[in-house]
């Protein structure tokens, strides 16, 4: 595996160089972007190339963008980074969690050059953290899920144990389980965030086991297809990925990375940024609920769209007790909500859920 | 946990489906490693085999002339391996490196425009009442016709390689060209047929991928199945059936770790996502060991560049 390791990196390289010798004119800002994936996955990736793109669009010729795809989590991107900065890059966005301590080791040696870390928790002076609080969607969906399933038993699969994953789980299962108490969480680890091929095995082994309704915490719309063409429902991760699923998607989570990004480049011509630690949500639009499919009964519908508008107004926080961990422990009493703090760190199932998280 | 909700035949039938990617991939690249050459571009080959395939389905309606077109994009990209490496004597390593690198950028173009398109669906091949048996019309008769078609491979492999006379002038170029060439075998003729072999399998390989196992196409669909077919290849020590074993091994566990989390096996997924590569390392431990075959099978002359003045 470390050759391909090497080889991907090799690959990012070559096309990073390629993009970096561009024309030089005039110093346009130059801001960089590495993905843990292709920015076709039509997932994550694609939304954070999106942002991209909506930067070149917002500055014109006074920003010179670049970017590096299917980077590997780990040394490699360290390698990926340092070239980044050595090019004259002002400003890198580093679009995964594992990228976290490469960016930080980077940051380190480059005072000069400014990195924005997504979902991640470690900063530094030259170092911001953004991410989305996917949670919100989450519930919205969780709700969903729980009313549409007719077996009570919902597949989730799930890339890395790690808060931001552990986190979705546990807001999807809070809220479908509120709306339909027997229902059942069937959670698969695919140790991967882009494999279409295990993510689509994935799902069919779900189905197998009886699930009607599946979740994806992994990039590419693979489960959407297969969900597709096994009759069964699925949501949207990261896109909307309807084209995949017509019949198959009731709604979907949508990264919004666009304003973030055109907002922290700003500062950087500016001469206002600074390192801070953004969380935004569907109140800020970084988190935006896909359309309702008609598939969806119209009063689950008005009962979605009403949780977002009670998130949206502040009203109601996805984690409000009374909630237990799963061992049975207390965790939140009656009207408490869980504070970032703790989400940030969550690594345990609430109660309900079967099964443990893998260490 | 609930074992018992796992159904052994359709689990046996879809780790099946899943090993035929890296079994077409790593088929052809034995056939070419017998020769001598080394072709890395396993990957490269492979991820323009799905998208070719996937394109050609989409606009024709058949999946069949998707395999076809598959097969033939595979071929053409491991041609130009074979013209760089065996004519214009260039490194046999760096030259595959970089055809992963080209098919990797080269199937995203192609791709671009066939993203949510669905393609279609690959007919099955009816036995009729044959298929409707209790657990042998199950195991026996309830696949596409690729598998088949894989099973008739396997088996022809091993017979030209093993039982004839072109199979070898293969092996005697790949263990020692100098000899063969002495012989008056046309080393750089035969190498060139193993290579646009593989190629055209590796393509197949990538066809099944976005055909049948996942029927989208997404860029870099293949992730990384190329070099797992390049690691079967010596986990097999070069023979046609043991590649059946090890894809079903390497393909299988993934889905075999995948159901047992289905159903709330307490057992952590990283250890059964490790144990193909184990379970290579300790077959070549043991094959090694032996003393039978110090060098563990592979041809004498793999990777090494052929001049006929040399």
């Amino acid at each position: 595996m470390k050759f391909r390791n090497w080889l991907t990196a090799a690959s990012a390289v070559c096309a990073y160089v390629a993009l970096a010798a561009g024309p030089l004119h005039s110093d346009p800002l130059k801001v960089g972007f590495i993905y843990v994936g292709p920015t076709g996955d039509f997932g994550w990736t694609y939304e954070h190339d999106q942002g991209r793109l909506a930067v070149e669009e917002a500055y014109g010729d006074a920003v010179q963008t670049s970017y590096v795809e299917s980077v590997p989590e780990g040394a490699d991107a360290e390698r990926v980074l340092t070239q980044m900065a050595l090019s004259g890059h002002k400003l890198i966005f580093t679009t995964s969690f594992g990228y976290m301590d490469p960016t930080i080791n980077v940051a380190a040696k480059f005072p000069d050059v400014r990195f924005e870390h997504a979902t991640g928790y470690k900063r530094a002076d030259n170092v911001s953290t953004y991410s989305a609080r996917f949670y919100e969607g989450r519930a919205v969906i969780g709700h969903i899920a729980g009313r549409m399933t007719k077996t009570n038993k919902i597949g989730y699969i799930a890339s890395y144990p790690i808060p931001e994953v552990i986190r979705g789980i546990n807001s999807a299962y809070i809220h479908a389980r509120k709306v339909n108490p027997d229902v059942e969480f069937k959670i698969v680890w695919v140790f991967t965030w882009f494999d279409p091929a295990k993510e689509a095995d994935a799902a069919s082994t779900l189905i197998e086991q009886g699930v009607d309704v599946i979740m994806q915490h992994t990039d590419s719309p693979a489960a959407m297809t297969i969900a597709e063409e096994k009759g069964i429902h699925a949501f949207g991760q990261a896109s909307d990925m309807k084209q995949f699923g017509p019949n198959a998607r009731l709604s979907s989570i949508i990264d919004n990375w666009a304003p973030y990004y055109v907002a922290r480049t700003g500062a950087m011509m500016d001469g206002t940024w600074e390192s801070v630690d953004t969380w935004h949500g569907i109140n800020e639009g970084m988190v935006e609920i896909g359309e309702f499919s008609d598939q969806i009964p119209a009063e689950v519908q008005t009962e979605a769209q009403a949780i977002s508008d009670a998130i949206v107004a502040g009203n109601y926080h996805p984690f409000t007790g009374p909630l237990n961990k799963q061992d049975g422990s207390a965790w939140l009493s009656e009207g408490e909500t869980a504070d970032d703090g703790v989400m940030l760190g969550m690594n345990f199932y609430v109660e309900g859920i079967e099964g443990s998280i893998p260490q | 946990m609930d074992l018992s909700s796992i159904n052994p035949l359709l689990l046996i039938a879809t780790m099946i489906a899943a090993s035929m990617p890296i079994f077409f991939a790593a088929i052809g690249e034995l056939v070419a490693e017998k020769s001598g050459v080394l072709n890395l571009g396993v990957e490269g080959m492979m991820i323009i085999g799905a998208v070719c395939g996937f394109v050609a389905a989409v606009e024709t309606g058949s999946p069949i002339a998707g395999v076809f077109a598959a097969m033939l994009a595979g071929a053409a990209l491991s041609l130009l391996f074979g013209l760089l490496t065996q004519l214009l004597h260039a490194n046999q390593v760096a030259t595959g490196l970089a055809l992963t690198l080209f098919g990797l950028g080269l199937s995203a173009l192609i791709g671009q425009s066939y993203a949510g398109i669905k393609p279609p669906s690959f007919p099955q091949i009816g036995f009729g009442t044959l298929s409707e048996l209790p657990v042998i019309g199950a195991l026996l008769f309830g696949y596409d016709a690729l598998v088949y078609a894989s099973a008739v491979l396997v088996v022809a492999v091993w017979w030209f390689l093993g039982r004839s006379r072109g199979g070898l002038a293969l092996r005697a170029v790949g263990e020692n060209q100098d000899a063969a060439h002495a012989l008056g075998y046309r080393v750089v003729a035969i190498r060139m047929g193993a290579i646009v072999f593989g190629g055209a399998c590796a393509g197949v390989g990538g066809a099944y991928l976005s055909l049948l196992r996942v029927p989208q196409w997404t860029e870099g669909a293949t992730a990384g199945a190329g070099w797992i077919a390049l690691a079967l290849v010596v986990f097999s020590s070069w023979k046609p059936f043991r590649v059946v074993l090890g894809a079903f091994l390497f393909g299988g566990v993934t889905l075999l770790q995948l159901n047992l989390q289905a159903v709330g096996a307490e057992i952590n997924p990283v250890y059964l996502s490790m144990a193909p590569y184990l379970v290579t390392i300790v077959a070549l431990a043991a094959i090694s060991g032996t003393g039978r075959g110090a060098h563990l099978g592979a041809p004498g002359s793999l990777g090494k560049p052929f001049h006929a003045s040399g």
